[in-house]
This record gives C-alpha cells, structure tokens and sequence, in this order.
C-alpha cells in the first residue's frame, strides 16, 4: 500500500517537475513576428529592430514575418488564426485600433481577439508644407487655408493610413473640409510634395525628418503632447495655434487570445528590457521616434491605450464617412 | 576636380577587400535568385534584411545593391531559356530570347543580354556619378499629369508588341487594364472586383499573373506537344554572338541604354517602361522589324540593355531624395534606416564615402557579372537539354517557391495556376499576353495619375494640354495613333505582322 503512495507521489512529482520543466522551456524554438506591412517601411523597422532586441532579452531567435496587404487587416486576421503558444506574435501600428471603424467587414475583433503584451513606442508626426508654401507658421496656414480653401491640397499616404488620420483630425479641428490627394505610400506623397505639386501633408518624421533638416519642406509643427529630442526648434501643434492636436503613430505588440498568462508576462518583461537598450533608443530617435516608458510596456497599458484610441478614431473616421472596404 | 575626388573616394571605399567580397556575395547571389524563377529581389533582400545588421552600412548595401542589379541579369536566363519571366522586365526578353532559345540560338541570347546588360550598366554608373543630384530635380517636374501622358504613350507602344492581329492585340490591351483595376481604389478604398477575398484587395500581384500567362502557360503547351522540345538540342549552334550578330547589336544596345537611363529615374514604373519601350522602338527602326517576335537578337539586345541601366539609374532617386522609385529603393532605405542612416537630400553632403562607395561597386559589381555570367552561358543552355519530364516539375516547383514568398500565401499559388489555364487559353486563341501584361501594369498607374491630376486641376481636362511636358507627350501619342491609321500604314503592317 505504502508502496503504492510512494509510486504515485514519485509520479506526481515527476509530472509536476516536467511541466516545470516545459514552463521554464518557453521559449524553446524560433519566435516569429507577424508584421502586416512590406519589408523596409517604417513599421517594419519597428518591429525589427524590436524583435531582435527582445530575441537578446529572451534568449531566442525572433523572425519578422511580412503578411502585407488590405491596410494590415490580413496579417491581423493571420494573428488570429495562430496558436496561442507564445511563438506566433503580432507588431501593428495605430492603425490597429482604426480599422474597426474603417472595414466594415473584419473577420476579427480587434480587442478580444487579441491578448496584448505592450506598447512599443510613440512615433511623431509633423505638419509639412512645399518649401515655397506661402504660410511662415501655422497660424498663417491656418489663415491662409480659411482663405483659399477651395485652392488648397492636402496630400496623404492613402485610405487609412497614418497621415489620413491626421490630415482628418485637421480637417475636423479647423472645421473646414479640403480637396485631399491620396497616394499609394508616402514615398510617392513626400515626391509630390518636393515638386511642389500639392500643398501640405502631415506625416511621420520617420519620412520628413532629412527633408525638413535639409530645407526641401517647411515644417509648421510636431503632433506629439511634447517637442521630439530630434527637432527641438519645431513647436508642437497645440504651441502653434491647434489646441489638443495630437496624433501619435504607436507601435505594439500582441499574441494571439488564450496564450498562457505566464508567457505574456515573460514577453513583456523581455520588452521592457528591449526598449531599455541604447542601441535601440538611438535608433529610434534616428527614426524621430521613441520607446514608451517601462510602465506602458505592459498588458493592461496596452488594452487601456488600444481602448481609447478605438474611441477617439472611431467617431472621426465615421463623421468623415470614410470607409476602407 | 571634385568629380575624380569623388570616384576616388569611392574606389578606395569599394576596393577595399571586405568590400569586394560583399560586392561578389551580392552579385552572385543576385544572380542564382534572377535564375530561380519567381523568387525575385525584393524577397531575397527582405529575407537577408537580418543578416545586414552586423555589416558595417556601406558593405550592407553594396551587398544589397549587388543582390537587385545581379536578379536583373540572372532574371533574363529563365525569360530566355524556359519562357519564365520572373520580373516584369524580363516578360520582353521572353519573347524574342525564348524563340532564338528554341532555334538553338539560347547561348548567343545569354551572351547578348550579359554583354548588352555590362554596358549599359557602365554607362549608367557614369550617369549616376556626374548627374545624380540635377537628374533627381528634374524628375520631381515630373507631375501627375506628365505622368498620365507618358503611360498613354506607353500604352500605345504596347500595341506595337504584338505579332498578330491588332484586333487581338487591341482586346488584350483592354483584358490587362480591367485587371488591373482589381483592388482598393486608391481615393476611397471601395473594393473593386475582389469577389470580398482578402488577398485581393490590394490587386492582383505582377509577378502571379506573368508566371501563369507566360510559364505555366508554356508548360502546359510543351507537355501538349511531347516530341517538340528535345529536337532542340541537336541545334545548339554556338555560344558566342558571330561578327554578324555583333553589327546587329551596337545600334540596340546604345539606343536601349540611352532610353532605359532616361526612364529609370523617374519613380514607380521607370525601369518596367525602359524595356517595354526600348523594345517598342527597336521594333519600329529596325532592318529587321521582320524577325521580331521569332527570334530577333535586337529584341533581347535592346530591352536586356535598357533593363539594366534602368535599375542603375533607379537609385538616383533614392541616394538623392531618400524617395523609393520601386520595392527594392523602399527596402534598402529599411536597410539603412536600421543602419542608423537617415535616406535623404544630406547623405551625398554627410556620408560621401557611402555614397560614391555605392556606385563605384556598382560598376565593379558588373564586371564581376561579366566574368561570372559569360563562361556558365554553355551550362545554362544544357539546361534546355535536360528531358522536359524532369525540367517541367522543376520550373513549377520554383514557380510556387516563387509566388509563395511574395505574400506568404498560399493563394497567390492558386491564382497563378488559374492563370496558367487563362493563359493556354489565350495561346490557343493565338492572343499575345505581353500587350495584356504592359497594360495591366499600366493602367492603374494610369488611373492613378488621370485621377490625381484631375483632383488637382477641380476636374479640368485642360491640365493635360497647358503643362508643356504633358502636352508633347500627348501630341506624340496623337501622332502615333495617326500615322497608324493611315491606310496604307496598315497595309503594310498587317502584311508584315500577319504570319
């Protein structure tokens, strides 16, 4: 009888040192990042260099996956359709939380269906103009848009995309409706802008930043609460005449709904070691960009974040009637 | 002089051993994934991306760099050898290179397009060097409606790439423009003809419905004919161009460079034109305009050369403006953002030992081309040879590899087998698709600009007429359209084109 105690006690304990042992495994095999963007955009170096530093902090090797196409939604929905293990993960910018009001047809929900890790970054914008643009400072934009409004144009990197958004919050901060011009990107938006065939923009410094420092555009203000270390100089949209104008490009990371509690924790944790690493602080401030503090790096900063930005946007995209599908 | 400084400058950088090597690597590399049907540059370098984080900047993208103008060579093989192109450039190669290819003529082709490709591209690193910054100001004049009247040229000259019927070729033009509008439209985001998958709202991949209509397509007629391939063989003639292929060649390749240059700086389409165009014209100036079509050595020579220097001379907008003109400039700009260097006006002032070290490694880059690619010209033209039963599984293998790692899905495999079937169809019904696939590269870079030149004009046609640039273009067009409906213009080109 004892005999038999002993023998299920010794199993019991070989069972419970086994599933310790596969706890402390994780991870065990290559971790692959699904990022819903081309290779080589902004986003893509986010989360690059995002994965390889975390891939450091846990010991494991982190691929970036490019799922591109229809305004991140498919690589999103690929996300959902993954195992919740902790080997298949997400990195999506804002438009994550922008695209439940845009599509009208998603096969997933951006909030349940998804278990968030934490934030990554907040990435500025800045409001450009052509260099021969009339307008010295905003307030003069701002006047000279009231008074030629049908003469202007608004240039943006397509449905949906960062510089829609916030060429939307302008639209609906200065109450006034303008004749905007979408291109496929910003590369070929920011071309147009150079050649001085539209009139102003609002997009990420990661694409304006050398031609602002270079004189080819004129910059009238950043879109962050605060000015960025890479442009001192430039105001922030509120200093400059547009009170509470702020749209920030952030970047976060996701698992897939179910992954265990325990590994969500650990990937958080590894990403709050990320975002500590010089390199990766000096690259992102190369990209006019910078990590979140360490307490946004978390689940619940991330499911707040995801929260409000779904309530902020949502009312703007439907009031302009815009629709991505 | 500042410009001997400069190329100085960038031969001791581009020299160095560390950076030979990765010149080579680059090249060499660039060369097998041209060859690999379907797996082009851009997935290649996305895949590498990783790798060139521990590289110091410059060797990264001189590797990177060797990796996009090394898949233009090694793309014409597959074009030439087996009907597969693997990048839009290449679909012109196919379809003079595979006929020489079929007349045992597939060494002389390689030869041709190695031989065309190291010059023009010697004289487009020439070009970049002393021209850069003033060609990149230029092409900024270049407005939507500029852009408009050089695709309505463009389109035109796609009609000229047909063999037989205009009708045909005319029907097919308008097929190529009606897919390209599957997708997003570009101003609103409404889904257009996605049938609600989607994997097609952002349109139908080039490369999908190029290896269907021209690879599969030919798979299929091969394995439909099974004694039609290995008489082949027995008529491999010589590897070399002969003294008389030589003269058929300098006014092509000259005129090929020149155009291609010319069309490669400017953003989205530049180098896919260059070919489609020098081809066109090579067609309509030539002695030989005859032979076009059934194997014409000017019809690899032209649009190989034109290829080439349109991928160098792509890079102008990139050094210069830290603007990509096409998927590969926007992945090495990832490349040197994750470098640390910031793409844009400054990195000719702030990093000249980057960016002469680039272009001079260009050049070497395709004289190590040269060395490489001529003396395996006799093993690539064996491979016409291997039993077409062990051939064909391979060149679908590799279609599928291929198309996969454009999207990393599995239904862009599907799509391109569907193509396969519309495109043995199109064979049977003796229906060109190298007019389709021009237009459907066109015409939603056409819709595109019309659209946004419109926006801008508040829906004023005149836009297309006040704007000189524009305006020439247009009358060209209209001069074209003429001369080709002149009665006894097509005549002639029926009796020349109907076989």
């Amino acid at each position: 009888m004892i005999h038999r105690i002993m023998r299920s006690v010794v199993c019991a304990l070989a069972l419970l040192a086994a599933l310790q042992a596969h706890a402390q495994q994780y991870p065990a095999k290559v971790i692959t990042i699904i990022v819903p963007f081309a290779a080589g955009g902004p986003s893509d170096t986010i989360a690059r260099l995002t994965a390889q530093t975390m891939g450091t902090a846990l010991k494991a090797t982190m691929i970036v996956e490019n799922v591109p196409g229809a305004g991140g939604t498919i690589g999103a929905a690929r996300l959902t359709q993954a195992k919740p293990d902790g080997y298949t993960l997400f990195i999506h910018h804002i438009g994550h939380a922008t695209a439940p009001a845009l599509y009208r047809k998603l096969s997933y929900d951006a909030m349940r269906d998804f278990d968030p890790v934490g934030l990554i970054n907040d990435g500025a914008m800045t409001f450009v103009a052509r260099k021969d643009f009339p307008a010295k400072d905003l307030k003069e934009l701002l006047a000279y848009v009231a008074a030629n409004k049908d003469k202007v144009n608004m240039a943006n990197a397509g449905v949906g995309s960062a510089s829609h958004l916030c060429g939307m919050l302008f639209m609906s901060a200065i109450k006034t409706d303008l004749t905007t011009i979408p291109y496929k990107g910003t590369g070929p938006a920011m071309n147009d802008l150079l050649g001085g065939q539209v009139d102003f923009m609002c997009d990420q410094t990661t694409n304006t930043t050398s031609h602002i420092k270079a004189g080819k555009v004129k910059v009238y203000g950043v879109t962050t609460a605060k000015r960025i270390g890479s442009m001192p100089e430039v105001p922030t949209m509120s200093e400059a005449g547009l009170p509470n104008f702020t749209v920030t490009v952030w970047h976060a990371l996701y698992a897939p709904k179910g992954t265990p509690k325990a590994i969500v924790d650990q990937l958080s944790k590894a990403l709050q070691e990320a975002l500590k690493d010089p390199t990766l602080k000096q690259r992102f401030a190369d990209l006019g960009s910078e990590p979140v503090a360490q307490d946004r790096a978390t689940p619940e900063a991330l499911r707040v974040q995801l929260k409000s930005e779904i309530d902020k946007w949502g009312p703007i995209i439907k009031a302009a009637g815009v629709f991505a599908d | 002089m500042e410009f001997f400084d400069n190329i100085g400058l960038g031969f001791s950088v581009a020299l160095s051993l560390v950076n030979l090597l990765y010149c080579l690597a680059g090249v060499f590399l660039g060369t097998l994934i041209g060859v690999l049907p379907g797996l082009g540059p851009t997935a290649t370098i996305a895949m590498l991306l990783p790798v060139t984080f521990t590289l110091p900047p410059v060797s990264a993208l001189i590797m990177l760099s060797g990796i996009y103008y090394g898949s233009q060579y090694g793309g014409s093989t597959t074009s030439i050898l087996v009907n597969v192109p693997g990048e839009a450039a290449s679909v012109v190669t196919a379809l003079d290179g595979y006929q020489m290819a079929l007349k045992g003529r597939a060494g002389v082709a390689l030869a041709t397009s190695a031989i065309g490709s190291f010059f023009a591209g010697t004289v487009a690193t020439v070009v970049l060097a002393l021209f850069a910054p003033p060609l990149a100001e230029i092409a900024l004049k270049f407005g939507p409606a500029e852009f408009f009247s050089l695709m309505v040229l463009g389109l035109l000259a796609s009609l000229v790439l047909a063999r037989g019927s205009l009708l045909h070729a005319t029907g097919m033009v308008v097929l190529g423009l009606l897919l390209g509008l599957v997708g997003a439209d570009v101003n609103t985001g409404t889904q257009r003809y996605t049938f609600e998958i989607p994997q097609m709202a952002d349109g139908i991949g080039f490369v999908v419905v190029a290896m269907g209509m021209f690879g599969l397509a030919e798979v299929v007629r091969n394995l439909e004919n099974e004694n039609d391939r290995p008489t082949i063989v027995s008529k491999i003639t010589s590897l070399m161009p002969t003294k008389e292929d030589w003269k058929r060649i300098v006014g092509p390749i000259l005129r090929g460079t020149a155009i291609g240059s010319a069309l490669g700086i400017l953003p989205g389409s530049g180098s896919i034109l260059g070919s489609f165009a020098a081809y066109a014209i090579e067609k309509k100036v030539s002695k030989n305009s005859a032979e076009f079509g059934k194997g014409a050595i000017e019809g690899v020579a032209a649009p190989e050369s034109a290829n080439n220097a349109g991928a160098q001379t792509s890079f102008i907008p990139m050094l210069t403006l830290g603007i990509p003109s096409n998927p590969v400039m926007a992945l090495m700009i990832g490349a040197m953002v994750i470098q640390g260097i910031q793409p844009g006006p400054s990195v000719i002032t702030e990093q000249p030992a980057l960016f002469w070290g680039i272009i001079v490694s260009m050049w070497i880059g395709n004289l190590f081309l040269v060395i490489l690619n001529l003396p395996m010209v006799g093993m690539w033209v064996k491979i016409v040879s291997v039993p077409y039963q062990y051939l064909f599984p391979a060149i679908l293998v590799f279609c599928g590899i291929g198309v996969f790692s454009l999207n990393n899905t599995e239904f862009d495999v599907y799509l391109m087998a569907l193509f396969g079937v519309v495109g043995y169809l199109f064979v049977k019904l003796d229906c060109e698709p190298a007019p389709m696939l021009l237009a459907f590269i066109l015409g939603p870079m056409m819709e595109e600009y019309l659209r946004r030149a419109l926006l801008l004009s508040r829906g004023n046609p005149m836009i297309f007429i006040e704007r000189p640039i524009s305006a020439t273009m247009l009358g060209l067009a209209a001069l074209a359209i003429i001369v080709a409906s002149l009665p006894t213009f097509y005549k002639k080109r029926e009796e020349t084109f109907r076989e």
